[in-house]
Parts: C-alpha cells; sequence; structure tokens
C-alpha cells in the first residue's frame, strides 16, 4: 500500500487544472462542472472554489449520476442511485466539464455522456479527472488529469477525500511490478 | 434474477432503498429524462388472468421508460380460454425469453407457484394474487406516504408515529395486508376499519389493531386509505345494502370534515364513488388518488431496477 498523492499535492492538482480549464476556454462563463458520484461531486465543488479565486466568477456546478446508463447492468448487482442535479440555467449550449476521481477503463465516461445527451445538447463536453491510471477499453481520453499513474491490471486506485473518507489521499492498493 | 412475490420478501432497507430509487427516479424525469437505457433488450410479459387498468398500464410504462420490450398478455382472448394451464403458459414465455413476469391471477399463491415451480427461470413479479398480496400497490402507497410527510431521508423505521387507518373490504383486499405488512415494517400504527363481517379472523397477527367504527379515532389519523368494496370476490352477503354500507363506512365530506387538516386520503382504485367513497371526497385537495397512479410508475421502475440486474440472486441493493 503505497500512498501516492498527499493533501497538498490534491489541491495542487486541482489548482493547476482550474487553470488549464481557465487557459482552455478563454474564461469561464460558458463553463459548467457536472461531477460524477461519489467522489467526482465533490472534486467538481473544489474546481469550482479554485474558478471562482481565479476568476471571480461562480461557475454552475451540478451532480451527474451514470447508474442508470451503465453497460454491466446484467453482470453487476444493481447499486443505489445517486443525486442528479442540473445547475440553474440547464447546460444546454454549455461548455460542460465532467468530473470524475479516476480514470480507467473509460466505461463510466462513456455512461455519463449518454447521460448527459438525455437531458440537452452540450456545446462542448470536457473531461477532468484527478487520476488517469491508464487501461482504457474504450477510445475516451481525458482533457485535464491531476496525475497520470501508471498502474498494473492487478493494482487498484483509491482516492480518499475529506468529504467522504475524512481525509485527502491517493492510493495504490494490491501489487506493484 | 429474483422475485417479489409478497413484502415478507423485503427487509427494512430493501424496502427504503425502492423508495429512495423512486425517488432520484423521479427527480430524474422532472430534469428532463423521459426515457433510461438501464433495461434494454430485456422482455418483461404482463400476465393478467385478472382485469386491470392501472396496474397494468402503471408496470407497461415503467418497463417502457426503462427502455425494456413489453409483451401484453390477457387471459381474455388468449389461449387460456382453451384450456391451457399455468404451467404451459409459464413454459411458452419462458421459450420466448423472457426476463421478468409480471403476474396477476384470481387465487391466492399464484405468483408463489410460478416463482418456485421452476418452470421459468425468469423474475416474476406479484401484481395482486387473490385475496393475498399486491405488493407493489403497498410500496407505491408508502412512497406516497413518505414524500407526502417528507420523510424519505430519515432513517430506518422512517414512519414511527404515523397513524393510519386502513378502511373497508379487508377481508377480501390482497393491498390491506401488503399495506399492512409494509406500514407496520416502516414503524406505521395501523388501525384495520371494518364492519366484522369483512373483517379477517386474527386480523392481530399482521401486527395491527382493528376497529368496528370508522367515527371513533377518525380524527386521530394522518393517513386514511379506503379500499374498493370487491363486490367480484363476494360469495355471500357481508352488509344489509349498499346505502347502509356507505352511510357507517363511506368517506363522505362530513367525514372528511372530521379528519386532520394535514391527513391525507389514499384509494387504491379503481373507486365506487358513492359506496366506499363520495364523489366530493374522491376529488377532494387532501385525496392523492392521481398521485398514488403517477407514483405506482416511479415506484414499480424502481422494483424493476433492483430486481433484474446482476447475473444470479440479488439480495439487495448494493450502496455504491
Amino acid at each position: 500500500m503505497a500512498h501516492i498523492l498527499e493533501s497538498s499535492d490534491i489541491s495542487r492538482a486541482l489548482k493547476r487544472i482550474a487553470h488549464e480549464i481557465v487557459e482552455h476556454n478563454q474564461g469561464v462563463e460558458n463553463i459548467v462542472l457536472m461531477g460524477i458520484p461519489t467522489r467526482g461531486r465533490y472534486l467538481a465543488d473544489r474546481l469550482q472554489e479554485n474558478l471562482e479565486s481565479i476568476s471571480g466568477a461562480a461557475v454552475p456546478t451540478g451532480i451527474l449520476d451514470i447508474t442508470l446508463y451503465r453497460d454491466d447492468y446484467r453482470i453487476r448487482p444493481p447499486k443505489a442511485l445517486e443525486k442528479t442535479l442540473l445547475p440553474d440555467g440547464g447546460i444546454e449550449g454549455r461548455d460542460v466539464v465532467l468530473v470524475d476521481d479516476v480514470l480507467y477503463s473509460g466505461r463510466t465516461i462513456r455512461a455519463a455522456l449518454d447521460a448527459l445527451g438525455e437531458f440537452s445538447r452540450p456545446k462542448s463536453v470536457q473531461l477532468a479527472v484527478l487520476v488517469d491510471r491508464g487501461h482504457r477499453e474504450l477510445p475516451i481520453r481525458a482533457d485535464y488529469v491531476g496525475k497520470n499513474i501508471p498502474t498494473s491490471l492487478k493494482e487498484s486506485v483509491r482516492v480518499h477525500l475529506m468529504e467522504v473518507d475524512g481525509e485527502d489521499s491517493i492510493e495504490i492498493l494490491g501489487e506493484r511490478q | 434474477m429474483s422475485n417479489l412475490l409478497s413484502i415478507n420478501d423485503l427487509t427494512l432497507d430493501q424496502a427504503l432503498g425502492i423508495l429512495r430509487t423512486a425517488a432520484e427516479l423521479e427527480k430524474l424525469t422532472e430534469g428532463g429524462a423521459k426515457k433510461l437505457p438501464t433495461l434494454r433488450g430485456f422482455t418483461i410479459v404482463n400476465l393478467f388472468y385478472e382485469d386491470s387498468t392501472r396496474t397494468r398500464i402503471s408496470f407497461e410504462s415503467a418497463a417502457k421508460r426503462l427502455s425494456a420490450d413489453v409483451i401484453n398478455f390477457s387471459a381474455k382472448g388468449s389461449s387460456v380460454s382453451k384450456g391451457e394451464s399455468l404451467k404451459d403458459t409459464a413454459q411458452t414465455l419462458q421459450a420466448m425469453g423472457a426476463d421478468a413476469v409480471i403476474i396477476r391471477h384470481g387465487s391466492s399463491g399464484a405468483a408463489a407457484r410460478l416463482a418456485s415451480s421452476g418452470w421459468i427461470k425468469a423474475s416474476v413479479i406479484n401484481a395482486g394474487d387473490g385475496t393475498h398480496e399486491h405488493p407493489t400497490q403497498a410500496l407505491l402507497d408508502a412512497f406516497t406516504i413518505a414524500k407526502r410527510f417528507n420523510l424519505l431521508n430519515n432513517e430506518g423505521q422512517i414512519f414511527v408515529g404515523l397513524k393510519v387507518a386502513i378502511v373497508g373490504d379487508i377481508l377480501h383486499s390482497r393491498v390491506a395486508r401488503s399495506n399492512a405488512l409494509l406500514l407496520t415494517k416502516l414503524g406505521a400504527e395501523v388501525t384495520m376499519i371494518a364492519p366484522p363481517t369483512l373483517m379477517p379472523v386474527g386480523v392481530a397477527a399482521w401486527g395491527v389493531s382493528s376497529d368496528y367504527s370508522l367515527d371513533n379515532r377518525l380524527a386521530e389519523y394522518d393517513v386514511v386509505m379506503m379500499l374498493r368494496i370487491q363486490s367480484e370476490r363476494m360469495t355471500d352477503s357481508y352488509f344489509p345494502t349498499e346505502r347502509e354500507y356507505a352511510r357507517r363506512y363511506g368517506l363522505n365530506s362530513e367525514r372528511l370534515g372530521k379528519m386532520k387538516e394535514s391527513a391525507i386520503l389514499l384509494h387504491p382504485g379503481p373507486m365506487n364513488r358513492g359506496l366506499e367513497i363520495s364523489a366530493e371526497s374522491a376529488d377532494a385537495e387532501n385525496s392523492m388518488v392521481l398521485e398514488q397512479v403517477s407514483n405506482g410508475v416511479l415506484v414499480r421502475m424502481a422494483v424493476l431496477y433492483t430486481l433484474l440486474g446482476g447475473p444470479t440472486m440479488v439480495d439487495e441493493v448494493v450502496k455504491a
């Protein structure tokens, strides 16, 4: 068990991602953040704070539960639904930044794209993740990455956040090669 | 795959899980997600040996909103009228690849027979079997109550302190039995009110109290659920005349006025207006009859979602 990132690393990574979002979109006027439960929604809240301190504007932030859009419903027990919350003003025509903790197979993001499309048609969809651990099974990539962590398939990456787990850290479980 | 045959199949947590799933589904629907892809490729059969309007339409609508394919089967106009047995019908459905069978049948225990017989592999959902149970009706009633009194975010027995009266033809009512089991599981204090002829023997074993008078404690109840007089199941005369029944056990505007200001009125439908419920009461402001119908679709979506996922028996909705 190895701690890869500590609390200060996480806040630095989020600050950098916030700057990249502003740079890439030339401002935050049209940005909407959508966090994917469980931990993505809290990361989205933190990105919102960072964006606010950079630009002074409160970026609309929502929650997007993807449970009903998963492709493993037939092979895994159903999960409890999480809250979905669209920000006031919706996402139609906005530049949506999806926020999640770990990017792995890409299947969660595929489901998130379907879920977004159910509500309306954003102008663009971008992806911000705290950790990219590789092993994609779909042609999906992140626009903003906190940290690239090469892993083996036997390992699992755990993101702990204050809001859920009582501390900020990222660790790798299982054997390192 | 698993079944929902009786409220007793559900633990408190599972029941709450279904109610909360229904609440999330409602928010999704209001947010604009009218159709969800979750059950794409699933075939769901509505196997209805008894007439039904809202339950069948409700299940059909729930399945379709989750993108399942729905086959409606009613005994009238099918091979059942040529004498086909439940077994042969079930095996036909199995051969057609049904993932779930929603069965309504006039005989108590028909759903359990279908589920335990080994005739089919599909999940079996009881949509009313004789005078035994109608679990999804109880779940939608509980959801309606929980929403109205804003109790869904509480933990454990969310209905503690709530007084519920179930009034009318308790003897023939599967709705009453399922509701008694579920509402007491959720902590409510339930009273069955009926004339002695329509009160089942041993009703105390359901964990409820009973009363022969509607007026006795009418001002105390938070929820009054009126049941339909089921003339089609009555082989005897249980009360002298319909007028007398309506006078003593019917909900009219005078009784409505005696109820708590905050109390709500439920009826599983179809209503016999003028018999167990007067027209003014049915359309009164605190009548939740139409909310029950729209909540029915959400609760049945939640039931289908919870039962059909996963490769094998699913014990409960796993916390993410």
